[in-house]
């Protein structure tokens, strides 16, 4: 029972970076029915930023210009490195995807995974390929409930991330903007004749997934100190799954999807030996998607997508 | 487009009157150093250039390299291989066809070295590897060295090590199934232990792929598998991550690791987790005496740090090539020929003195040389704990 249950808890923290990561995804392709495939290296640079960020704030901590203890810097790091990656994302989008909008979407596709390459590469060229660690904001407290290790970076991270998610989600449902971005994805000819501002919308949409990808890259950078150019490219694939199995622009489906994905590669590895996780996790998500080929909150092809 | 072709026949004459006076000098030996210098293991790149550079500085200060009273300039080809497979092999295939060195260096770890290794035999060029411990880098194959010790011999060595130092009869082992040298560690290190506590002894047996960073559940099962003791040959940047998690998750015993800990890198990222840890190594930078001290002075006011075993062993590999050369009795200028004879010089050199050991090769491209287990000590340095020879 305790392994069960630790393993829950190993599992909510792996989910979380799916969850946060598949919400840009789901975002995007709602919209423009577009898999922007360079999200998971905007993940990698989200978290390198945090690193630019934390450090700064940091050094101004210690020239005893402000008093930060260091779980606010945390937190500001988490808020401004969100705010400089979703520029990052709409730079992505201005430059890689506004010139293709009306070309084939394949051009699009490949023009994310060359945007992706470069910027691996970039961050390869600017910062050197030597591992970067992420300095450690707070320190480890580990609790032992019955057997069960639980951290308190590991209770932070789920809850950032919950938080986030209800926080896009009321977003999209409640406010104006979050109704033209559903409007978009009915029907993203109809709504510019309404006089929302389709380039705005979209450069929007794009924005608050890089902000969340970010917050999946900080949150990262806690729990795994080791940060490379080319961390972002499994999870970004694996973060793609959890999209299209939690429904083409639904909130609550990607986040959703996010969890399963961590519960199902935590618990495969449970039961089975770890060798054949990556093998048997994902060929049960198959076996989901061919039952369900729009995910759990999708609709089929014939409706548009909802969020 | 008068004037173009103007330049054009004045860069022409340029070349024609300083080039040849470089052709009719001394034939140049061309070394070539196929290393790890991006990708997933940098440090082990970078550790391999410095050390190679200082090898070159030392002999442009002589004057060239001497073969037989006659002094031959020396130049390095630096070539990344990315720590792919793919990439180590097209750099050997590019310097031994293109470049036409007369020595291959590198690479380091197993996965470039074992195929670029066949590459090298192919081409009857030889090759030394510092730092790949598989056997499968020089097995069968006439033209590569290496110079460290193998996987086979780390494997009992810990084994014993863990034995007789904590008198423990159950060990877990994590490492990455899709590389080489970690795959092969934990198998040979699962042999001894199960040879020497029976079979069953090796109470988890748990694996993981590259890149990945999550180890919770395969750290979840050891835990819970009544092991005393971790082994877990990894790179330095899954240390980190392996031995934080499993402090995280509630592992207090033992962790220990073999020489693909023993990066400068290592303690930087993993930080006070792995203070008091042990691993196997080639060479243990603190307390060091002699020519290895003078080496990690050197290297250390270079370029800032002391240097981890890869750069020790570079060194050492770099030292054996200029010793294989000069014992030819003579460079041909036939790169064929010549290639052929530092084969043979190599295979030939018995008590050499390296800073990481004496090293002798008896036929075949493996030295013979001691393992040095190091403990990290309170303050994050490497600290010689043991000896361990076969």
């Amino acid at each position: 029972m305790a392994i069960f249950l630790q393993n829950l808890v190993n599992a909510l923290q792996w989910g979380s970076f799916y969850a946060l990561i598949a919400l840009g995804y789901s975002m995007v392709y709602s919209i423009l029915m577009l898999f922007n495939f360079a999200h998971g290296d905007i993940f990698m640079v989200g978290a390198y930023i945090g690193v630019g960020v934390s450090m700064a704030l940091i050094a101004l901590a210690s020239w005893g210009a402000v008093d930060l203890p260091n779980w606010l810097i945390l937190v500001l790091t988490i808020l401004f490195s969100m705010f400089l990656t979703s520029f990052v994302g709409m730079i992505v989008e201005r430059v890689g995807y506004r010139p293709l909008r009306n070309a084939p979407r394949a051009s699009a596709a490949i023009t994310g995974l060359m945007i992706g390459i470069i910027l691996e590469t970039g961050n390869l060229a600017l910062l050197g390929a030597r591992r970067i660690s992420f300095p450690s904001l707070i320190a480890t407290a580990t609790y032992d409930v019955g057997g069960v290790f639980v951290t308190n970076k590991k209770i932070m991270i789920v809850l950032v991330s919950l938080l986030l998610a209800l926080a896009l989600h009321l977003f999209v449902r409640r406010t104006k903007w979050g109704m033209a971005i559903r409007a978009m994805a009915f029907d993203v000819s109809v709504v510019p004749l309404m006089g929302v501002p389709l380039n705005g919308m979209i450069a929007l949409t794009f924005a608050l997934g890089s902000a969340l990808a970010a917050a999946a890259g900080i949150l990262f950078g806690v729990a795994y100190p080791v940060l490379d150019p080319y961390m972002g490219i499994l999870f970004g694939w694996k973060a793609f799954v959890a999209a299209i199995l939690g429904g083409r622009g639904s909130v609550m489906g990607a986040t959703l999807a996010g969890f399963l994905l961590g519960f199902t590669e935590i618990f495969v590895a449970m039961i089975f030996p770890s060798t054949l996780r990556d093998l048997i996790a994902y060929s049960i998500i198959l076996l989901i998607l061919t039952v369900r080929p729009h995910g759990f909150f999708g609709e089929p092809y014939s409706a548009r997508l909802r969020l | 487009m008068r004037t173009r072709s103007l330049v054009g026949v004045c860069v022409l004459v340029g070349f024609l009157t300083f080039f040849p006076s470089g052709w009719v000098q001394a034939q140049t030996i061309m070394i070539g150093i196929n290393a790890e210098l991006t990708g997933d293991i940098p440090k082990v790149g970078e550790g391999t250039k410095f050390a190679a550079q200082m090898w070159l500085e030392d002999v442009k200060a002589a004057g060239g390299l001497a073969v037989e009273g006659k002094k031959y300039p020396v130049k390095l080809i630096i070539e990344d291989n990315e720590s792919k497979a793919e990439s180590a092999v097209k750099a050997a295939t590019k310097m031994i066809t293109e470049d036409g060195v007369l020595v291959m260096v590198g690479p380091q770890a197993s996965k470039q070295a074992v195929p670029a290794g066949g590459i090298a035999n192919n081409y009857k060029t030889t090759m030394i590897t510092p730092w790949s411990t598989n056997p499968d880098s020089t097995k069968d194959r006439p033209y590569v060295f290496r110079a460290c010790f193998l996987d086979p011999f780390q494997g009992p060595v810990l084994a014993n090590f863990i034995t007789s130092e904590f008198k423990f009869t159950k060990a877990a082992v994590l490492y990455d199934v899709a590389s080489d040298y970690p795959k092969g560690l934990a198998e040979f290190f699962k042999k001894a232990w199960e040879e020497r506590h029976g079979k069953g002894s090796v109470v988890a047996y748990e694996s993981f792929t590259t890149k990945d960073t999550d180890f919770s559940s395969q750290l979840t099962k050891i835990i819970n598998s009544g092991a005393q003791v971790l082994f877990t040959p990894q790179y330095y940047n899954e240390v980190a991550l392996i031995v934080q998690q499993a402090h995280q998750l509630g592992w207090k015993k033992p962790i220990v690791g073999s020489d693909s800990w023993g990066s400068a890198e290592t303690v930087t990222l993993c930080g006070k987790d792995c203070y008091g840890l042990f691993f196997s190594t080639h060479y243990a930078a603190a307390g060091a005496t002699g020519a290895t001290k003078a080496f990690i002075d050197r290297y250390k006011a270079k370029h800032g740090y002391v240097p981890d075993d890869v750069a020790a062993l570079t060194w050492d590999a770099m030292q054996l090539v200029q010793k294989a050369i000069q014992d030819t009795g003579g460079l041909t200028g036939d790169l064929k020929k010549d290639r052929d004879n530092v084969r043979a010089a190599m295979g030939r050199i018995k008590k050499f003195k390296g800073i990481t050991g004496e090293m002798t090769f008896s036929g075949g491209g493996d030295p013979s040389k001691c393992a040095v287990i190091v403990r990290i000590s309170d303050k994050g340095q490497f600290e010689f704990y043991k000896s361990a020879c076969p």
